[in-house]
C-alpha cells in the first residue's frame, strides 16, 4: 500500500491540526467518515477537502456523570454544511444548554473536532 | 418459506441473576429446558444457532459442551436481534435438508459475571469506533438519547410518553411471575429516576440481568408430530443501514421499516392482523420507533398512540407481554426471549397475561443502536 488508510490520514491531518473530509471524484457528494469507497457511487477515488467549518446540531444528549468523576458532559450530532454528520460536542456552553438546530463551528483541539457556537 | 418451519419448543434459563454460571452453562440450561419443552434431547439437535457478545466460537463451545456434533452451524452477530435473525439461516438450512432440527441458543452472565466495564475496556480496545469513542458516548444510552432527543423535537414527543412504555411494560411484568422487576411503576417514578442520557432516565432503560433462552426449530411436518402446538413461521424480514449512531440516516426513522414490511409481505398480513406484540424495548423510544415504522401508528404518532395505557394489559394493543427488556430481562441481547413469549402468548401458555385467542404473534429484534432490524410473524395452525 503506497499510503496509509484512511483513518490513520484523517487523524495524521487532526494532528496537524487541520480537518478534512472526503468528497467523492465521481459524483461529487462529502464523505464522512473516511471511506475507501464512495459509500454513495462505490467509487475509489475519494479527495481530501477542508470543509467550511460550519454546522448545525441535529441532536444532543447530556451524558450523566458524577461531579467527582468529572460532571456532565454533551455529546452532539453535527451536520456539516457539506451534507455530511459527525458525532462531537459542542464547547463553550453548558452541555444542556446546547440546542438541536444550533448553528456551530467547527475547531480542532487535542486532536479532536469540537464545536462552538457560531 | 412462509409456513415452512415452527418453533417446537421453547426454553428459559438463569433469568435474573445465575451468579456462578457461565454463559455457556446458561445456554446449555435453557436449550435442555426448550428441547424437553420439545419432546426431544440434545441427541436430536443437528442444527446449532447461537451467538454471543463475548465468545469467539460461541457454536463451537456449546456443541462441546453439549456433546453433539452438527451438521449445520451459524453464529451471525448482529446484536440483540441476532436470534430473532437465526431464523433465517436455520429456516434456509431446514428447508434445505441440511439438518432436521435446530437449536437455537444463548446465555449471558453480564450481572453476575465479568463486569459490562471491563468487558466494554476490551471490546474497545479489539473493535475501536475512532469516530465516536473519543466523545465518549455512553453507549448504548447515549444513542438512543440522541435518537429520543430527535423525536422529541420533531414530534413533539414527551418524557411523559416515554414513561408510559415502561409504566406498561411493568403492569405486564406484575402478571409474569419469572419477570425480575415487578415493584409497582407510575408516571412519576420514571421522570424522576436518575437521569442517565437526556431525556432517558434509569428507568427508560432496560435491566441488567443475567438470563439464557432457547427455542427449537424444525420443518413443519415434523412440529405437527411432537408434543406442542407448533408455532409456524409465517414471515421474515431483515434490514441494516448503520451501525454507529452518527451513520444513521434519519434517527426517527429505523431500518424496521423495510424489514417489517418483508416480514408482512412475505406473510400476507397487515399490522391490523396481529393479535400481540413483542418488541425489542432497549428503551422506552423503541416500542415508540417500533410502533410507528412497523405500521401500528403513523410516523411521529407514537408518543400519543402509548398513552393512556394503549399498550398496557387491558389496552387496546397487547405489547411485550412478558414485560419487555424493561421489566422482565434482558441479559445484553433480548432476541431470544421476543421469539420465546411470542410462542408461548400463541400456545396460550402465558397464565395471567395471556392474550385471549392470539392467532399471529409479531416479534420484533433490534440489534446495536437501533442499528440492525429484524421483523418475525409467527402464528398458529389456523392461520396457515
Amino acid at each position: 500500500m503506497a499510503h496509509p488508510g484512511p483513518e490513520r490520514l484523517y487523524r495524521d491531518k487532526l494532528a496537524q491540526g487541520r480537518f478534512e473530509i472526503q468528497r467523492c471524484a465521481a459524483c461529487g457528494r462529502h464523505v464522512f467518515y473516511p471511506r475507501v469507497l464512495c459509500p454513495h457511487c462505490g467509487a475509489d477515488r475519494l479527495d481530501w477537502v477542508a470543509p467550511g467549518g460550519g454546522g448545525t446540531v441535529y441532536s444532543t444528549t447530556v451524558v450523566r456523570r458524577r461531579p467527582a468523576d468529572g460532571g456532565d458532559y454533551n455529546v452532539a450530532l453535527v451536520d456539516l454544511d457539506e451534507g455530511v454528520r459527525m458525532m462531537s460536542r459542542v464547547a463553550e456552553v453548558a452541555p444542556d444548554k446546547v440546542r438541536i438546530g444550533m448553528r456551530v463551528r467547527a475547531r480542532v483541539i487535542d486532536n479532536l473536532v469540537e464545536f462552538v457556537p457560531e | 418459506m412462509r409456513g415452512s418451519v415452527a418453533v417446537a419448543g421453547v426454553g428459559l434459563a438463569g433469568c435474573g441473576e445465575a451468579a456462578g454460571w457461565s454463559e455457556t452453562e446458561i445456554a446449555a440450561a435453557a436449550a435442555h429446558n426448550a428441547l424437553a419443552d420439545a419432546g426431544l434431547t440434545a441427541r436430536d439437535v443437528d442444527g446449532l444457532v447461537i451467538a454471543s457478545t463475548n465468545i469467539f466460537m460461541p457454536g463451537l463451545s456449546l456443541a462441546e459442551h453439549l456433546g453433539i456434533r452438527p451438521r449445520f452451524t451459524d453464529s451471525t452477530m448482529i446484536g440483540g436481534s441476532s436470534f430473532v435473525g437465526h431464523l433465517i439461516p436455520a429456516a434456509l438450512a431446514l428447508n434445505a435438508g441440511l439438518c432436521d432440527v435446530v437449536l437455537v441458543a444463548y446465555g449471558s452472565n453480564q450481572r453476575t459475571g465479568v463486569g459490562r466495564n471491563e468487558a466494554a475496556k476490551y471490546k474497545a480496545a479489539l473493535d475501536p469506533q475512532p469516530y465516536e469513542h473519543p466523545y465518549q458516548p455512553f453507549n448504548p444510552p447515549a444513542s438512543y438519547a440522541l435518537a429520543a432527543a430527535r423525536h422529541m423535537h420533531q414530534y413533539g414527543t414527551t418524557r411523559e410518553q416515554l414513561a408510559e412504555v415502561a409504566v406498561a411494560a411493568r403492569k405486564w411484568a406484575q402478571l409474569n411471575p419469572e419477570a425480575f422487576a415487578r415493584d409497582p411503576l407510575s408516571i412519576e417514578d420514571v421522570m424522576n429516576s436518575r437521569m442517565i442520557c437526556d431525556p432517558l432516565s434509569a428507568r427508560d432503560c432496560c435491566l441488567v440481568t443475567d438470563g439464557g433462552g432457547a427455542y427449537v426449530l424444525v420443518r413443519a411436518d415434523r412440529a405437527k408430530d411432537l408434543p406442542k402446538d407448533p408455532s409456524f413461521l409465517l414471515g421474515v424480514g431483515s434490514a441494516h443501514w448503520h451501525r454507529q449512531i452518527s451513520s444513521m440516516p434519519d434517527l426517527t426513522v429505523t431500518a424496521a421499516t423495510e424489514s417489517g414490511a418483508r416480514a408482512f409481505g412475505m406473510a400476507g398480513l397487515k399490522p391490523a392482523d396481529v393479535d400481540v406484540l413483542e418488541l425489542y424495548d432497549a428503551f422506552t423510544i423503541n416500542t415508540i420507533l417500533f410502533l410507528e415504522d412497523l405500521g401500528f401508528c403513523r410516523k411521529g404518532e407514537g408518543g400519543p398512540f402509548v398513552a393512556g395505557g394503549r399498550i398496557a394489559p387491558g389496552g387496546a394493543l397487547p405489547v411485550n407481554t412478558n414485560g419487555g427488556g424493561l421489566s422482565c430481562v434482558h441479559p445484553g441481547m433480548y432476541g431470544i426471549f421476543l421469539v420465546i413469549e411470542a410462542v408461548r402468548q400463541l400456545r396460550g401458555e402465558a397464565g395471567a397475561r395471556q392474550v385471549k385467542d392470539a392467532q399471529v404473534a409479531l416479534a420484533h429484534g433490534n440489534g446495536g443502536v437501533l442499528s440492525s432490524q429484524i421483523t418475525a410473524l409467527f402464528g398458529t395452525e389456523s392461520v396457515l
